[in-house]
């Protein structure tokens, strides 16, 4: 029977993704030279795993890599080796080749083998160096003495201790065995825990030292092993080198002077092929072996590995967002069938509408738990994207040449996992920037008196139904002349043209837009900023900078908690119904005549607002709906604002501000500028969302357009 | 995406049988339109109903009559009438929209089509169909499959994956 394996692939690379995640951050977590047992017990869990796992399926090259990894792991698990920079180097780079190996497996993509040899080779070196350095046999044999000694009490004791059988093992590996990820030394420490060992090397392969080729194995070893144990545990030991090398185990020989009958009798438990037992040694058997049994477990307890594994396990289901996504949906059209029926409650008269209505009551207030809770099942704290920071300022900074640490706060703060996804380039982006021109080098630091090392801050919080996360680093700041500059120099403003601190800052998203003296690999050449306010406004929220010389600067984003539905204002125009998002609505107002000055010979109009002019918007007018009135005096202004700029919407009426389930267009239709999306009412009638940025860069393309009509038309009458 | 598959492998199938005449051929919906009987392949017919109005969506063609509610799903409404530049009518009891499933822009979507009336489902074998003769200006050739006589009537059947591409994509 063959079961295809193929089916759990999917969920292991999944997990081990995960894995590997928690391992790195582990790693991250642990200070330099002092490692907690729980830490290191953490990552040895996850190496295992995957080793585990990439065995069972086949990716011997993940699992022989993996292996050496434990093995490292387990030195330091053991406290025989420390966690120096140059070991954390090693296991955070092993982090990214054993991602780039299970990637490989997973989208049979190619594999830079060497790099992951050379790394194996690296990590090889530092075990060989730690065993070279703390002999083995000495601290091993002295931890294993209770267990080696658990068969004995069933033998006379004098005869066991000094003169136990032993075996004699003859190993000569292949010349592919390193290669494979087997290290015999590693495999001579497991032999010495089961008992006192001597190993004699036979180095008489081994080449000339200009010919010899460090992958090879050119050496054979003869072993002798004491310890009555059973073959098994020998055979266990040689396991993981399978047919690579020639393995040849000689039966217990007992080189004490022994009288030959009685100790064979006892012996005879571990002996590789035992008459049948006499009865009481069989019973002798299961007491010594039992507490060995135990023992094992026991051990690794302590390690806090089950207690650990265990509740992370029950508390989580996996479940496919598409799944979610249907139940959001469902939700959201009962949402809707709800209020169909609320609405046609409200006319209705009769016996029973009281009753009805205190029905509907209750219905609505579920309705609307059901659906937050629907909604929060997609929600996933910020930590998913956080994580990946720390490994990401260590190395820059290290790179760099730079101090720099990393605060978090707010990292449980949950949003939507498609925001959550969408967010983490552009916080990248900010926080690489923040490494690379914001924080100064050291020198730098101390000479204006700031402490070597800088700080990025990163921080969650909610506020107001949203969700604002900021990234503020100590550094220079940003260089306001120096923008200004530059800004100049590109021709965004007019050399005489002065501007507010907020809109200097805002320059720095400009596309193309940078400062920075030289362009380094890691920032400068002016793509970023751009993108990540364009990111960042897709998702439908906003970025503002703050900045101060030489104190540093504030990046602040604000973000919907979800895509999935909108805190909108609903306003008529004739029949028509639009949804303005609330985010983006400064105020809505009724304006008097006289505040209304007329430019370009009453094509456009402005509205005079506290010392600012805003254009006017008639929506009817873009939108070619009929509309109640064309007198600005008679209807409603709502004033939008979308990157620092503001524009007075004309409509009818304001109507109720309610949450709307964000439907797109696109699906069955097309994207139009300047409509997000639709919803639908409590009546069933579709209500199209307003795209306020893109509503903004319409009405100026199209005054554009009609400037360039009328003068067209005057050269023509000219 | 999976049903989109699924629905193509049943498109494809009804062709393949009506083209070797090993089944008894393809069945056709057939409606009404300013006197004019056209034909779509029923198996892309999700659903027939009332005309129940729709949003006005703007800058889209007169033809895109806006988008309605099909339970949750935002659906554009096409009017075939303007699409086809026939005379137009006010709508009344027995305008209906069939709301079909289209391969548009690599992906599956669902359009309202608001025709005059809905006629008869009628099985045409592959031969019976012929090939669609030059339509002058009326309506664009391309979105013509083929004509089939049913009875005294000739039906034109419907190309409605590229009818509908070029509803909605040349905007």
């Amino acid at each position: 029977m063959t079961i295809d394996l193929a089916q759990f692939h999917e969920m292991f690379f999944q997990e081990s993704a995960e894995a590997l995640d928690t391992m790195e951050q582990t790693l991250l977590q642990i200070t330099e030279g002092t490692v907690e047992k729980e830490q290191i017990d953490t990552i040895f869990r996850v190496a295992h795993s995957i080793k585990g796992g990439s065995a069972t399926f086949g990716f011997t090259g993940i699992a022989s890599f993996t292996h050496t990894i434990e093995t490292l792991l387990d030195l330091v698990r053991t406290g025989r080796i420390g966690i120096t920079p140059n070991e954390m180097d090693l296991l955070l780079r092993s982090v990214d080749v054993m991602r780039e190996m299970l990637s490989a497996e997973q989208y049979k993509r190619p594999l830079d083998e060497q790099a992951v040899a050379d790394l194996q080779d690296s990590v090889k070196a530092v075990i060989a160096r730690s065993s070279g350095a703390a002999p083995t046999p000495v601290p091993a044999p002295a931890a294993v003495e209770p267990g080696s000694s658990v068969p004995v009490p069933a033998a006379p004791a004098p005869a066991a201790a000094p003169g136990a059988e032993r075996w004699r093992i003859g190993f000569r590996p292949g010349e592919n065995l390193l290669a494979r990820g087997n290290d015999p030394l590693r495999i001579f420490r497991e032999l010495s825990r089961l008992g006192e060992m001597s190993v004699r090397v036979d180095a008489a392969g081994l080449p000339p030292l200009a010919q010899l080729d460090p992958h090879r194995c050119y050496l054979n070893w003869n072993l002798e092993l004491a310890g009555p144990r059973e073959r098994e545990a020998l055979d266990q030991v040689f396991d993981w080198i399978g047919d690579d090398a020639d393995i040849r185990i000689d039966a217990p020989v007992i080189d004490a002077p022994v009288t030959p009958a009685a100790p064979r009798a006892e012996g005879s438990a571990v002996a590789p092929k035992p008459a049948p037992e006499p009865m009481p040694a069989a019973a002798a058997q299961p007491a010594p072996v039992a507490p060995a049994a135990v023992k094992a477990p026991e051990t690794r307890a302590a390690g806090g590995e089950a207690p650990k594994a265990a509740p992370s396990e029950s508390t989580s289901i996996r479940v496919s967002i598409e799944k979610i996504d249907e139940l959001i949906n469902t939700v959201g059209e009962l949402v809707i069938t709800q209020s169909m029926l609320s609405q046609l409650m409200v006319n209705m008269d009769g016996p029973q509408s009281e009753e009805l209505r205190n029905g509907l009551g209750h219905l609505e207030r579920q309705m609307r738990a059901l659906q937050e809770s629907v909604m929060r099942v997609r929600m996933l704290p910020i930590s998913f994207v956080f994580n990946r920071f720390p490994r990401m300022v260590r190395d820059l900074s290290q790179k760099l040449g730079k101090k720099v640490e990393l605060r978090m706060t707010g990292e449980q703060t949950e949003l939507d996992k498609t925001v959550l996804e969408k967010i983490g380039d552009p916080l990248v982006h900010l926080v690489r920037n923040s490494i690379d021109h914001g924080i100064e080098t050291v020198e730098g630091r101390r000479v204006v008196g700031k402490p070597e090392a800088g700080t990025i801050h990163l921080n969650a919080y909610h506020k107001g139904g949203n969700i604002i996360v900021e990234v503020i680093d100590d550094g220079a700041g940003l260089n306001r002349e120096r923008i200004l500059a530059k800004a100049r120099e590109r021709g965004l403003i007019g050399p005489d043209e002065e501007l507010s601190d907020d809109r200097i800052y805002n320059l720095i998203f400009q596309p193309g837009f940078s400062t920075a003296e030289q362009v380094t690999d890691v920032s400068g050449r002016g793509v970023g900023m751009d993108v990540v306010r364009r990111n960042i406004m897709e998702l439908g929220g906003n970025v503002q900078i703050f900045s101060n010389a030489d104190h540093g600067s504030t990046v602040r984003i604000r973000l919907p908690l979800t895509l999935a539905i909108l805190d909108g204002q609903l306003v008529r125009v004739g029949r028509e119904v639009y949804v303005i998002p609330l985010v983006s609505i400064v105020e809505t107002i009724q304006i008097r005549r006289e505040q209304i000055n007329s430019v370009a010979g009453g094509r456009a109009e402005l509205l005079r607002l506290r010392e600012e002019c805003i254009p006017i918007l008639r929506l009817y007018q873009l939108f070619e709906v009929e509309a109640d009135t064309t007198e600005l005096d008679d209807g409603l202004l709502t004033i939008v604002e979308s990157d620092g700029q503001r524009m007075g919407i004309f409509v009818d009426e304001l109507q109720a501000q309610q949450q709307v389930v964000i439907k797109s267009l696109e699906t069955n239709f097309r994207q139009l500028t300047g409509i997000s999306g639709a919803t639908m009412l409590g009546d069933g009638r579709v209500a199209l969302i307003l795209d306020v940025p893109g509503l903004i860069s319409l009405f100026e393309s199209r005054e554009k357009q009609a400037r360039d009509d009328r003068q067209a038309a005057v050269r023509h009458a000219a | 995406m999976q049903t989109g598959a699924a629905l193509s492998d049943n498109m494809m199938g009804a062709g393949e049988f009506a083209a070797d005449g090993t089944e008894a051929g393809t069945q056709y919906l057939t409606f009404i339109c300013a006197g004019e009987e056209y034909g779509i392949d029923i198996l892309r017919v999700q659903e027939i109903k009332g005309w129940e109005g729709a949003t006005h969506v703007p800058h889209t063609p007169a033809y895109i009559l806006g988008v309605m509610n099909l339970r949750g799903l935002i659906v554009p409404v096409i009017d075939l009438r303007t699409r086809f530049d026939l005379e137009q009518r006010p709508f009344n009891a027995s305008t209906v929209v069939i709301v079909v499933r289209v391969r548009c822009s690599l992906a599956e979507k669902t359009v309202g089509l608001v025709v005059d009336a809905v006629s008869e489902v009628y099985t045409f074998p592959g031969e019976a169909i012929l090939p669609p003769p030059e339509m002058g200006e009326r309506i664009d050739g391309a979105c013509i499959n083929g004509l089939a006589s049913a009875g005294d009537t000739m039906v034109m059947l419907l190309d409605i994956d590229s009818l509908i591409a070029s509803s909605i994509e040349h905007i």
